[in-house]
């Protein structure tokens, strides 16, 4: 079931697009905002209130990286794993976050407290390695730093 | 030198409100169109401006536009939407422009609206620039608020309404038939090409995308006319260019600059040169998916023409360097993990070959290579060129892949002789 | 005709069309996944490079998807080019580089088209070495096996089923090289149509679970071309069997009429031919032994039948050949259509409009090609899904030819065609009780009570042609089809006998030929229940209600019952009557029913697929279905073998009792003038192409000297074939057949169904000769008789309900239930009432409530249906074991 407030929210997309199914996405970005991750009975809420199919939003919903089919930790960790920050070194921030959480890529804190996600490149290429974790972006990160950082997400 | 697109740009300050931005003169270009100009007439002096995309494939903007069916009979609603969707690895350009003066691409948008006669404009954004996304969602509510968009803009008769769409990841939304899909709700796979969006874009109706640096220029355009914009040039492309670089280079950065200036001047002077203890060995001169360039170029323009001449593209015209302490192998391995991810998974050559080759490239780099795996290499980047596929995504994976096996040949060869990486990976 | 250059040959070619299909139907053997002629090209597979040249200096030219370029005056293209050929077999690399090379355990191994194109592009050495990738794989019921680790991603499917279909269960999902095709979670596909899916996916990730159960890989099978008996339409068919046993059926391509595909019921519907409760001797009821031999039944035959006045009772479900043989046997006068009063009244009036030939009757074809469409009062999606899944080609047909005329692109051109259109759709209006999936495509939909609906469809008529009877008001629905239809060039009205209203066949006649002009051409389809209603109605016998009174006045009647249980025609109580009126009842029949039950001689009838026949389609097309094979047991036959075997014990003629189908449909248009020209059906039985019959098994069919090896060591003689020119041997002509006697397609290297190509015309065109069938109904220049009593509006009684039929894909078939899926997904029998009627008996969805008809209570659970008109009740037509009931009557119900 859709909050009163998603409803709401979906609703004022359908009014901008030809036909209610062409906010698909938008309908999913807005569940997850208020849910963190994307359930089945989400699925198939939407595709109710949009009038197709579970598997036609399935099917969308599957597609992208950030829209998240599984369980998500409260804090996600989006490393970014492309060239500029793998020239800079990434590949020692992802070893210190391995050891410092127990989790690989994909995975999520015993705590539930992070998942760690690979990302690519955050745009951020003058200030590698970066990484972004909830909405906040980190620049030119080093080793050292990383507890401190982590500290801030309980 | 004139730097029109960043010269109201401070990273350290939030970027101008409206009212700065009008201060600057902003919205003037706007206001001169909609009272003594056609949309014809912009679309000409767009096309005499010899500006040319920033989203890569560097199409003239002007012809682009010419393309959008015009008058009475042409299908409405149309779109003009903004590519602000920079994932390719080592671009960074877009953000500054969108972080730095939103205003100035919301002008821009409503000129080059205006100029195909747009009903709708969106700007489709990807979802990590959150920092922008805030920043714009604030400009346009104050472009709505100040008549610059929505009903009868400015009294002219002329309406827009402007969205921002954020996306939900995947490199492939850049790729702009792609990115019509993204817009439509759909999977973001890429749609043919005849029928060009000019024809049949978003929701089936006439559309034009352009990248963030493009539309940027536009209002500029207008105000100091075709001729002065060419003359900022080094080259016979018109206009600055923001060129940026990362890598193991001082001062990594970007910067806006005359189009063509030298791919030396870029690294020595306003990156700092490399790294102490550190060569340079290599160049992406325009994102991941450009052909290297070696030190042999340093003393090209970075302009279209000149970079294709070398054998590369100038792409975004941000580069990404490798140094001397760099794998090459491993440099393309990570390359191509990142374009087999991001395949969209539509059509073989692209979503069958870059898995092969990813796993090709990494077994080289655990010394567990053969010398056959170079041949597959090779076979490889000769069957995912363009035309091949269905859109320019693997041909341009395989660009730094050729150019690797080309110049790098040597460090290929001593992972399978020595059954190890060189570099002590 | 444009004129291009293939590896430097001219050709004359057609405009219009894709570089691909041009050079399949030109003979080349180039290779394809993502294309489909039904469905048109994508451009995803890469499979079909060619090179093309900008002009004859050009020597370096460009790779290109023939199936993404159209043809062009002068064209240079090489198919044979180094480039473009190791190019396509690099494509299958790729595509095997993940694939579980699993042919020997695989169902789609020797029929399979990843199989063709791999072999034809020459790739046989496997260079990647990595792992490969693995899926899950999903239950999608009892219909489809899913085994998606041999998926190519050809994206054949779902286009398949979403897009040509309308099916939303079905999807792809994820993305990169982990794109995965399935439903989003495990669970019965849906669509009535998920059994093509074992035909267009080219490889073995879905297949026909049916034929699992009792695999045979194709080259095994033997098959004939045969005619579906689950419905009106008259698809073709190819039934495989082996070992006595039917195993599997596929589409047999028929431009005019199935196209490429074949609906869930007719497909998965053979297993009652394999049934436990077949009747496999004759048996004599009342001896100590009731079963006998072929011998003994003709000895008692010979006994009982003289001094007896014969009556036969014919069938929809028998073949023209059958039911000819049985009117041959009994007399003219004595000759009664096993159909009930109101049954044969509609099809009466059907077959009158048709033989007047004021108005054009459409074949499937031509509905898809149909410009509007009105669906007046018939469940096409349940009666007639073929037809349902052709209306919908003609509304995604007709908005895309919209599009274009905006926007030229070629309509090949499948994704840009689909951006392009969006949610556009043609014109078509959905009349019906209730809605069915149709709706969700339809510009204008109505439900109503059947004779609410004969006035919509008067009131059309009016405003077309202001001279007809007007019905008052005008519905503003009436206004919006009119001028839909107007609009159209080539518009169709479809109805049939399944809303149980002749005043729906009226006023679609009525609409039909008032929209008749210079420059449209409307057509007028029907839909009949069963395979051969339009054969049977053609004979103009009188219905069963009449033989009832005939027996009553007759002494010493022995009653001919030709492969019919009248419990499906009449009420329980009814037949009762009737069969204690006759004195002997002789039935010919495949299965056990309530019928055979009552038969004093009961004798064995060979079902569709062991017997050659006639069946006379919903347009009056006759089309050949052969015998598959034979019965291993010499007492099942032909009822028209047996029919006339009785009638040379009457006549005591000891020679012309061995009749053939050629024959039978000579004499037949001899002596019934409507049926002239059926006799050209197919070749006759003597028909030889270079002294050779057509063989039915493959050349590759193994174990001929061995599968009867536990019987006899001696290799037995083939079996001969005196009805048709097919042979039940490997030997014989191999080249292409005649059309209406291909009996499995195949061509050199293509071993798949996709072999199809090579017996059409061009692709996707009619199949070489003509696509099979001869249409019997002839248009003429006869004045048309429009009607002139319009019903009275449906007026809901007190305490009464309207009885009305509702029909089941899955379910109302008395033969397609055998199949143990269909009856898995038949439902158990039900009470409909709308709203505000279980409101008004105080009751519940579930609630059991009783319908009093025909002297009968029947107590079913309650479904509520909020689209159903009050005053109507609904009860699931045709279930096994269920009773007919008097559709149409007015009846009580109690909670
Ligand atoms: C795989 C792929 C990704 C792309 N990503 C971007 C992008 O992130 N931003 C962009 O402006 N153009 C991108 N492009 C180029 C666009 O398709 C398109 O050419 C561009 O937006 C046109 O704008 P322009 O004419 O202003 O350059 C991409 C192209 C491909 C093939
Ligand atoms: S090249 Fe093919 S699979 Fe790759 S992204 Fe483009 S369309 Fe998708
Ligand atoms: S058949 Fe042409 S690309 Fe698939």
């Amino acid at each position: 079931m859709l909050t009163a407030t998603e409803i709401q929210a979906i609703d004022h997309e359908i009014s901008l697009v030809p036909y209610k199914k062409a906010t698909v996405i938008e309908a999913l970005k807005i569940v997850q905002e208020h849910r963190g991750w994307i359930s089945d009975e989400s699925v198939e809420a939407i595709a109710a209130h949009l009038e197709i199919s579970p598997a036609e939003v399935d099917s969308v919903a599957t597609f992208y990286n950030l829209i998240f089919r599984k369980p998500v930790g409260r804090h996600i960790i989006l490393l970014c794993d492309s060239i500029s920050c793998y020239i800079m070194g990434y590949g020692l921030l992802y070893n210190a976050l391995q050891n410092k959480l127990s989790i690989g890529f994909g995975q999520t804190s015993s705590d539930n407290r992070f998942t760690l996600l690979p990302n690519v490149c955050l745009g951020c290429c003058d200030h590698a390695p970066a990484l972004i974790i909830d909405k906040d972006l980190y620049r030119d990160v080093t080793v050292e730093q990383l507890d401190d950082m982590l500290n801030k997400y309980a | 030198m004139e730097r029109p697109l960043t010269s109201n740009i401070h990273p350290d300050r939030p970027p101008l409100n409206l009212k700065e931005y009008e201060m600057t003169g902003g919205y003037g270009a706007l206001r001169k169109v909609l009272k003594d100009m056609l949309p014809a007439d912009l679309q000409k002096l767009v096309q005499n401006s010899n500006l040319k995309g920033r989203g890569g494939a560097g199409f003239s903007t002007g012809m682009k536009w010419s393309l959008v069916p015009m008058g009475e009979n042409a299908p409405h609603p149309k779109y003009l939407i903004t590519n602000a969707d920079e994932m390719e690895p080592g671009t960074f350009k877009d953000r500054l422009l969108l972080e730095g003066n939103p205003h100035q691409l919301i002008e821009g948008m409503i000129l080059a609206a205006y100029a195909i006669q747009a009903d709708i404009s969106y700007v489709f954004l990807r979802w990590a620039y959150h920092k922008a996304a805030t920043f714009l969602r604030k400009s346009i509510q104050e472009a709505y608020d100040a008549g610059y968009l929505g009903k009868n803009i400015l009294g002219s008769g002329f309406h827009l309404e402007m969205y921002l769409h954020t996306g939900v990841g995947r490199y492939m939304c850049g790729e702009e038939t792609a990115l019509l899909n993204a817009l439509e709700g759909k999977r973001a796979t890429p749609r043919a090409k005849p029928p060009f969006p000019q024809i049949s874009g978003l929701f089936g109706k006439p559309t034009i995308v352009n990248n963030v640096e493009t539309l940027c220029c536009v209002p500029h355009i207008v105000n100091n006319g075709a001729d002065w914009f060419k003359s900022l040039s080094y080259s016979e492309d018109g206009g600055t260019k923001v060129y940026g670089v990362s890598g193991k280079v001082k001062k990594p950065g970007a910067w806006e600059l005359p189009m063509g200036v030298t791919m030396r001047e870029l690294i020595e002077e306003h990156a700092g040169g490399m790294k102490p203890g550190l060569k340079l060995k290599g160049v992406l001169p325009g994102g991941a998916s450009t052909d290297f360039l070696t030190t042999q170029h340093l003393d090209i323009k970075m302009d279209f023409k000149s970079v294709a001449a070398a054998g590369s593209r100038l792409g975004t015209g941000t580069m990404i360097v490798m140094d001397d302490a760099t794998c090459p192998v491993g440099f393309v391995h990570n390359l191509q993990h990142f374009f087999a991810q991001e395949s969209c998974g539509w059509c073989t050559p692209c979503r069958e070959g870059l898995p092969w080759v990813e796993k090709i490239l990494l077994s080289l780099e655990k010394g567990e290579g053969r010398k056959e795996d170079i041949e597959l290499l090779e076979m490889h980047t000769q069957y995912l060129g363009p035309g091949n596929t269905f859109c320019a995504l693997a041909p341009g994976a395989m660009e730094p892949l050729q150019s690797a096996l080309k110049y790098f040949r040597d460090d290929f060869d001593k992972h399978i002789d020595h059954k190890k990486c060189p570099y002590g990976k | 005709m444009p004129k291009i250059y293939i590896d430097n040959k001219s050709f004359d070619v057609k405009a219009g069309k894709n570089l691909l299909e041009t050079c399949l139907s030109l003979g080349y053997d180039l290779p394809y996944f993502c294309w489909h002629p039904a469905m048109g090209s994508i451009g995803a597979c890469r499979q079909c490079a060619v090179r093309v040249f900008k002009d004859e200096e050009d020597t370096k030219g460009r790779i290109v998807m023939s199936c993404m370029e159209n043809v062009k005056e002068g064209l240079r293209m090489s198919v044979s080019d180094e480039m473009a050929t190791a190019f396509r077999a690099q494509v299958v690399e790729w595509l095997m580089t993940n694939h579980p090379h699993d042919c020997p355990v695989c169902d789609e191994g020797g029929s399979c088209h990843l199989q063709d194109v791999t072999v034809m592009t020459g790739h046989d050495y496997r260079r990647f070495e990595y792992k490969k990738r693995t899926y899950t794989n999903q239950y999608l019921g009892p219909f489809i096996h899913h085994e998606m680790n041999r998926c190519i991603q050809c994206y054949r499917c779902v286009r398949f089923y979403r897009d040509y279909a309308g099916g939303d269960d079905l999807n792809v999902f994820s993305a990169h090289n982990h794109v995965y095709f399935g439903r989003e979670k495990d669970g019965i596909l849906q669509s009535p149509f998920s059994g093509n899916l074992a035909e267009v996916c080219p490889t073995g990730v879905f297949t026909d679970k049916t034929l699992k159960e009792h695999y045979t890989r194709k080259w095994d099978l033997t098959t004939a071309p045969s005619i579906c008996q689950h419905c009106s339409l008259g698809c073709n068919t190819i039934p495989g069997e082996r070992y006595g046993k039917l195993r599997n059926i596929v589409n047999r391509y028929n431009g005019e009429v199935n196209g490429y595909f074949l609906c869930d019921r007719g497909r998965f519907g053979y297993e009652f031919v394999n049934s436990e409760n077949r009747i496999t001797q004759p048996i004599i009821r009342n001896r100590t032994i009731e079963a006998v031999s072929h011998d003994l039944l003709i000895q008692h035959l010979a006994m009982l039948l003289p001094g007896q006045t014969l009556i036969g009772i014919g069938s929809p479900r028998a073949s023209v050949e059958s039911n000819y043989s049985l009117r041959e046997l009994v007399g003219k006068e004595n000759f009664y259509q096993g159909v009930n009063d109101d049954q044969v009244f509609l099809e009466q009036k059907i077959v009158d409009i048709l033989q007047s030939g004021c108005v054009h009757t459409p074949s499937l074809k031509e509905i898809e090609e149909a410009d509007a469409v009105l669906v007046l009062g018939e469940d096409i999606w349940n009666t007639a899904p073929i037809m349902a899944l052709a209306v919908r080609q003609s509304v995604m047909k007709t908005a895309a030819a919209e599009s274009l005329e905006q926007v030229p692109l070629p309509a090949w051109h499948d994704v840009a065609v689909k951006e392009l259109v969006q949610e556009a759709k043609g014109f078509l209006a959905n009349v019906t009780v209730l809605p069915s999936p149709l709706n969700e495509i339809a510009a204008c939909s109505m439900q109503g009570a059947p004779d609410d609906m004969a006035r919509l469809g008067f009131g059309i008529a009016h405003i077309l042609n202001p001279t007809l009877p007007s019905v008052g008001v005008i519905m503003e629905k009436a206004i919006i089809i009119a001028e839909a239809l107007k609009h159209a060039k080539r518009p169709v009205i479809i109805t049939g006998t399944g809303g149980c209203n002749d005043g729906l066949i009226r006023a679609a006649y009525d609409i039909a030929v008032a929209l008749k002009t210079e420059d449209r051409k409307p057509g007028l389809a029907f839909v009949l229940p069963e395979c051969n209603s339009m054969g049977l109605a053609m004979m103009r016998a009188p219905s069963l209600e009449k033989v009832a009174g005939r027996v009553q006045n007759t002494p010493n009647v022995t009653v001919v019952i030709l492969e019919n249980d009248l419990y499906r025609r009449i009420p329980a109580a009814k037949a009762d009557a009737f069969f204690r009126q006759c004195k002997n009842i002789i039935v010919l029949d495949a299965l056990h029913n309530r019928t055979t039950e009552k038969a004093h001689v009961l004798i064995p009838a060979a079902t569709f697929a062991e017997a050659d026949g006639t069946f006379v389609n919903n347009e009056g097309r006759a089309q050949r279905s052969c015998q598959v094979f034979m019965p291993a047991i010499n007492t099942i036959k032909e009822s028209f073998k047996w029919l006339w075997e009785i009638k040379a014990l009457l006549t005591s003629a000891s020679n012309g009792q061995e009749k053939h189908p050629d024959e039978l449909l000579a004499r037949l248009e001899s002596s019934l003038t409507q049926f002239a020209g059926i006799s050209a059906v197919a070749p006759p039985r003597d028909f030889r192409i270079h002294g050779s019959a057509i063989p039915r098994e493959s050349h590759r069919y193994s174990g001929r000297t061995a599968m009867l090896s536990n019987l006899a060591v001696s290799e037995p003689k083939p079996l001969q074939d005196d009805d048709s020119p097919l042979s039940f041997t490997m030997e014989g002509y191999r080249g292409m057949p005649p059309a209406p006697l291909i009996p499995s397609f195949w061509a050199p290297g293509w071993n798949s169904g996709q072999a199809v190509n090579k017996y059409q015309q061009e692709v996707g065109g009619p199949l070489k000769g003509g696509d099979p069938g001869i249409r019997l109904f002839e248009q003429t220049t006869a004045t048309p008789v429009f009607s002139r009593d319009i019903p009275d509006a449906f007026v809901p009684r007190p305490n009464k309900w309207l009885l009305l039929p509702q029909h089941h894909i899955f379910g109302t078939g008395e033969l397609s239930m055998y199949t143990k899926g269909i009856a898995e997904r038949s439902p158990e029998p039900y009470i409909t009432l709308s709203k505000w009627d279980a409101e008004q008996l105080g009751a519940v969805k579930g609630d059991l409530l009783s319908v009093k008809t025909d002297e009968k209570i029947y107590t079913f659970p309650l479904i509520i249906e909020e689209s159903l008109q009050d005053g109507i009740v609904l009860m699931p037509a045709g279930l096994q074991g269920m009773d007919v009931w008097s559709w149409g009557a007015w009846v009580n119900i109690t909670k």
